[in-house]
């Protein structure tokens, strides 16, 4: 029997009044951007606001409570904007968005940081054991950074892969975890790295007994890429087919997949918001597609993050997920 | 292009034989008393009326076009003294768009990013009465800098169409629209600022299309412009040569004119309005390095072709710095002319064609 896992993969928005009062506390300018050593005041606002993000989600009934990493100035580059051995240079354009992050350049050794750690405990007793842990996928967070340090790209990648892992180690318990790898689609590994990238999300997946799920969107893996993905052990490969159904359908149906699913079928980019009714539709349609029998877990989440979205129809979005998930477990595909 | 499109801005009291048009791309600082009024006029405990707002943008207005004259511009602007932001100003006046809240672009950098939610029509007027009342206080001819379609399609979320492309080309009707109006209340020198072309580079034959639509039924002696700013040139050069406008104005001295060669082959065959101040560095240019700004232009086009601006909007500098950048351009440009008509300038670019 088929469990139906509603989720998102985290980076909301900011609730209107946060934006506000952190942009007053802040300022607007590069230098500005969350530094990781924030002060009271700063990280009092942060924290009521994660506390409402959190109510959110319970109210629109996800199975799956994310931090909501609010504090994510620079989007999925967070994790290493924050770290001492990286410095933080020019605003340079987030994939093909009208959103920036500031380009961080590896200086120095990426040791333990922890920073997403400290947000995850806080988080951890409000989200009621249904805790989701959310991250860059190793590949993504060397893409999106610059290397002054480690010398070539196998290394460097390595390296920001046992970083990462590092950081897991140190997470409070979750259910699962959500490793954001968007590059593998933007900016596939060529030859040799892209068996590389799978070998550091299996090292970052095996730092953690949860679920780990790596999700991809923007459109379809490579067939080579997916093939090398299948390979690393991880519970669930994660789709988006908002932005390409007919690539990631024929991925699937050549290849297999893990014996878990994410499905990214809520429009993360866009205000329209999808019904319940019709996503648990969409769900059962994409498994007609296939000849795969049964998969142990399917998450239900939206293809992106949703920090692109108005606070409104955020919500409305979380709301039309868990409900999708609640029908689809009645009515199982 | 012809070059009598640009020689009708030339003022009769022009000192030089050459003429290289000077201009601004739209936007300019608010007074500091305008964002305070506004903060008046918003707050509902203040009985600062709709009247007192009207006076106070009409004042405004009035200020910054005479600044610009002040400046020396050839052809000037009210500096968008109406216009909040360059998408947000036209969404509300536009059937079929609506409005969630703010969504992150940077940092805590947010915009009201509008969603269409059903067919967009032409409801109200957009810019007829800006122009008007800018034309009445100026002395000089007046540009009207319009949001493009392809932008206002891009930066929004869309609901209601098949794809942002039936949306851009509905939307460029209605600024088609829009520009007859415009047109029949005189204006004769219309900018269309496609920003999001930047980003987009692929889409350069939807915002061909949208051109098409935007200058069908326009006399020819409407001068038209297409702004586009801070991305990879090489990705839509010589595409955009086959728009149906008369002249690019073009973002160059932000990267100190390492993009310049990407116009030299094959030749530029329209006016370039070239980018010769930094807008996004808050000191002010010198004369002699606006100069040497303008020469790289000459190497792009004959001056014929070339118009002067700087690389974009100068609103998120403080006022007297971007006067100063204003004052200083056109004085490098008057110096331009005279070393052009005294024969001490090499011309890099080859001669206009005979057409």
């Amino acid at each position: 029997m088929t469990e139906y896992v509603s989720t998102t993969p985290g980076l909301f928005p900011l609730p209107d009044w946060a934006k506000d009062d952190l942009s007053d506390l802040k300022g607007h300018q590069k230098h500005d951007l969350i530094s990781g050593d924030e002060g009271e005041e700063i990280t009092a606002a942060y924290e009521q606001a994660r506390e409402e993000v959190i109510e959110v989600q319970h109210e629109a009934g996800l199975d799956r409570i994310s931090e909501g990493q609010l504090r994510w100035d620079d989007m999925l580059a967070h994790p290493l904007a924050v770290h001492d051995a990286v410095d933080t240079r020019g605003i340079v354009r987030y994939y093909d968005n009208n959103n920036f992050y500031r380009d961080p350049v590896v200086t120095d050794d990426l040791d333990f940081s922890g920073d997403v750690a400290g947000e995850l405990e806080t988080a951890s007793e409000l989200a009621d054991g249904d805790l989701q842990a959310v991250l860059p996928g190793p590949y993504s967070l060397f893409d999106l950074s610059t290397d002054e340090y480690y010398g070539t790209d196998e290394e460097f990648l390595a390296a920001v892969g046992e970083f990462l892992a590092g950081e897991v180690e140190a997470f409070p318990e979750h259910e699962t975890l959500f490793l954001l790898e968007p590059s593998l689609v933007t900016d596939a590994p060529e030859d040799g790295l892209d068996e590389l990238a799978s070998e550091t999300i299996d090292t970052v997946a095996a730092s953690t007994d949860a679920e780990v799920v790596v999700h991809t969107y923007w459109g379809a893996l490579t067939e080579k890429v997916h093939a090398h993905l299948l390979d690393a052990g991880v519970d669930a490969i994660g789709y988006d087919f908002v932005t390409n159904q007919e690539d990631n359908l024929y991925n699937i149906n050549e290849y297999g997949s893990t014996d878990s699913v994410a499905l990214g079928l809520v429009d993360g980019q866009n205000t329209l918001v999808e019904d319940p009714e019709a996503v648990r539709d969409r769900t059962e349609w994409v498994f007609d597609q296939l000849p795969v029998t049964e998969f142990e877990t399917v998450y239900l989440s939206t293809n992106t993050e949703t920090f692109y979205l108005p606070v409104n129809k955020f919500e409305e979005k979380l709301a039309a997920l868990a409900e999708a998930a609640a029908l689809a477990e009645v009515t199982p595909a | 292009m012809s070059d009598d499109n640009k020689q009708q801005f030339r003022p009769d009291d022009h000192p030089n034989d050459h003429f290289l048009l000077t201009t601004v791309v739209g936007s300019y600082p608010k007074p500091k008393w305008l964002n305070r009024a506004k903060e008046l006029y918003q707050d509902p405990e203040h009985d600062f009326s709709e009247d007192h707002w009207q006076e106070a943008t009409d004042d405004a207005s009035r200020l910054i076009t005479n600044e610009h004259e002040r400046a020396g511009l050839d052809v000037v602007v009210d500096g968008e003294m109406r216009r909040t932001e360059m998408v947000e100003y036209f969404a509300h006046r536009i059937d079929g768009y609506e409005f969630n809240g703010p969504i992150k672009v940077w940092g805590h950098n947010y915009f009201d990013k509008p969603s269409v939610v059903s067919e967009v029509e032409y409801d109200e007027t957009w810019l007829v009465e800006e122009y008007k009342f800018t034309a009445a206080a100026a002395d000089r001819p007046v540009k009207v800098p319009i949001t493009g379609p392809y932008t206002l399609a891009n930066w929004s979320f869309n609901e209601a169409y098949d794809d942002e492309e039936a949306l851009a080309y509905d939307l460029a009707d209605l600024v088609n629209e829009e520009i007859n109006k415009l047109v029949d209340a005189g204006a004769r020198y219309i900018q269309i600022d496609e920003p999001a072309l930047a980003t987009t580079p692929r889409d350069h034959a939807i915002v061909g299309g949208c051109l098409e639509r935007i200058v069908d039924g326009l006399p020819d002696d409407v001068r038209t412009g297409l702004h586009v700013c801070y991305g990879d040139y090489s990705r839509i050069y010589p595409e955009i040569l086959e728009f149906p406008v008369d002249e690019f104005d073009l973002e160059l001295a932000n990267g100190d004119y390492d993009q310049l060669d990407v116009f030299k082959d094959p030749a530029f065959t329209k006016d370039l309005a070239l980018g010769v101040v930094d807008a996004h560095i808050a000191k002010i240019d010198s004369v002699e390095q606006i100069e040497r700004n303008i020469l790289k232009g000459l190497e792009v086009v004959p001056p014929e072709q070339l118009v002067i601006s700087p690389d974009c909007g100068l609103k998120l500098l403080p006022r007297e710095i971007a006067y100063g950048k204003m004052a200083n351009m056109v004085e490098a440009a008057r110096n331009v002319e005279a070393k052009l008509d005294a024969g001490e300038i090499d011309i890099g670019a080859p001669a206009p064609s005979a057409d």
